[in-house]
């Protein structure tokens, strides 16, 4: 066993503060439970966005977006590289009525459920994944989404997506047939359990 | 095993000086002492991606609807999209070039004993970009009530520095309704 002593030796003239514990007066660090894991955003010339690499240490992940796109267009979601098995429900508001709707054998998940996306009325979603890392759950998907456009449209909405495919998720792919521009942004958040 | 006898340590930072922000952080917190006509978070920094704003409480006098402006402005700039269940049925609304931002129930079941609560999410509040809103309103008054979920269009692209909540007509918020912000960042 080595003991190693400190001792004056070595230390400039003046007064120094003992402490009885490491932190020194200072508050403990308390790692959060919600952590930033990384934020994507469009460049104007590029119709994907991808997150890849995703660790499985989490328990749950979030995932915020305000999208612009540089054009009319469609907005999807899939999930390492799927193409197919994808299904959807939602019920949606529309400004004029409520309406619920459903779909199967997809391959993959809206974001626009209604209207297209475009250049200045941001859209945004908040997106859950659940257990995304367990491996014996299929994976569920929660989004509330929205956006609005004054007296040209709109739409609020609750979807639940699916694959039937139980790998944990490592990568998240956002789609546009139009560009995402630089107003948009998509930032992947990690949520701990105990 | 090594053991480490320290005398006369120097001032030591340790961790508490070099800890990592806070992705999910409460930025403040009102709660009313006394009925209130309005509640506003200033000098909100740019700090964060996206705000969050929870709103629990009740009003003095019910039948009114909770709103927010952001900055002050008070013109049409604002616009909403809205989804709601009133229990008996499933239905949905526009208002357009209105004056505020709808957080609350808008079929006005807004009681004077059983709280409200609402819940506010503002993306890329800080960008330069028209500023769009998700909230939900929930009021269940045993035997009447409604769930709401909105999205609200703020026709502006200047950075939100100030958030005032109000009632839509003339009633303040009761005491002990209790306003928090928070400030969410991404990497």
């Amino acid at each position: 066993m080595a003991v190693t002593k400190l001792t004056m030796s070595g230390f400039t003239a003046g007064s120094y503060t003992k402490y009885d514990d490491f932190l020194a007066g200072n508050s403990a660090y308390i790692p959060s439970s919600f952590e930033s894991i990384a934020t994507a955003t469009g460049t104007g010339s590029s119709g994907t966005i991808t997150f890849s690499g995703i660790p499985s240490t989490y328990k749950h992940l979030q995932i915020r977006g305000t999208i612009l796109l540089s054009s009319a267009g469609s907005i999807t979601f899939t999930w390492n590289g799927l193409s197919s098995n994808y299904a959807q429900h939602s019920l949606r508001g529309s400004g004029t009525a409520a309406s619920a709707s459903g779909s199967t054998a997809r391959s993959s998940l809206d974001i626009n459920l209604g209207g297209a996306g475009e250049s200045t009325n941001p859209y945004v979603s908040i997106l859950d994944f659940h257990d995304y890392a367990d491996t014996s759950k299929t994976k569920v998907v929660r989004q509330f989404l929205g956006y609005d456009k004054n007296a040209t449209g709109g739409e609020v909405a609750l979807m639940s997506g699916m694959n039937t495919n139980t790998s944990a998720i490592s990568s998240i792919t956002f789609s546009s047939n139009a560009n995402f521009t630089t107003g948009t942004s998509f930032a992947l958040y990690g949520i701990r359990g105990e | 095993m090594l053991i480490l006898l320290l005398e006369h340590l120097s001032h030591y930072t340790g961790l508490g000086e070099n800890k990592v922000a806070a992705t999910y952080e409460p930025i403040a917190t009102t709660t009313l002492g006394s009925a209130a006509s309005s509640i506003t978070f200033s000098s909100i920094a740019s700090t964060w991606t996206d705000l969050r704003l929870v709103l629990v409480g009740t009003n003095v006098s019910s039948g009114y609807m909770w709103i927010l402006r952001l900055n002050s402005d008070s013109s049409s700039n604002y616009s909403n999209t809205r989804l709601y269940g009133t229990g008996a049925s499933a239905g949905s609304g526009r208002s357009t070039s209105v004056t505020s931002a709808w957080i609350g129930d808008s079929n006005l079941n807004n009681s004077t004993t059983i709280p409200n609560l609402s819940t506010i999410d503002i993306f890329s509040y800080a960008g330069s970009t028209y500023k769009t809103l998700l909230s939900t309103s929930s009021t269940d008054l045993n035997g009447s009530g409604n769930v709401i979920g909105f999205v609200n269009l703020w026709r502006s692209t200047s950075a939100i520095t100030t958030i005032t909540l109000l009632n839509d007509g003339a009633s303040n918020f009761a005491a002990g309704t209790t306003a928090t912000l928070y400030g969410l960042k991404s990497a």
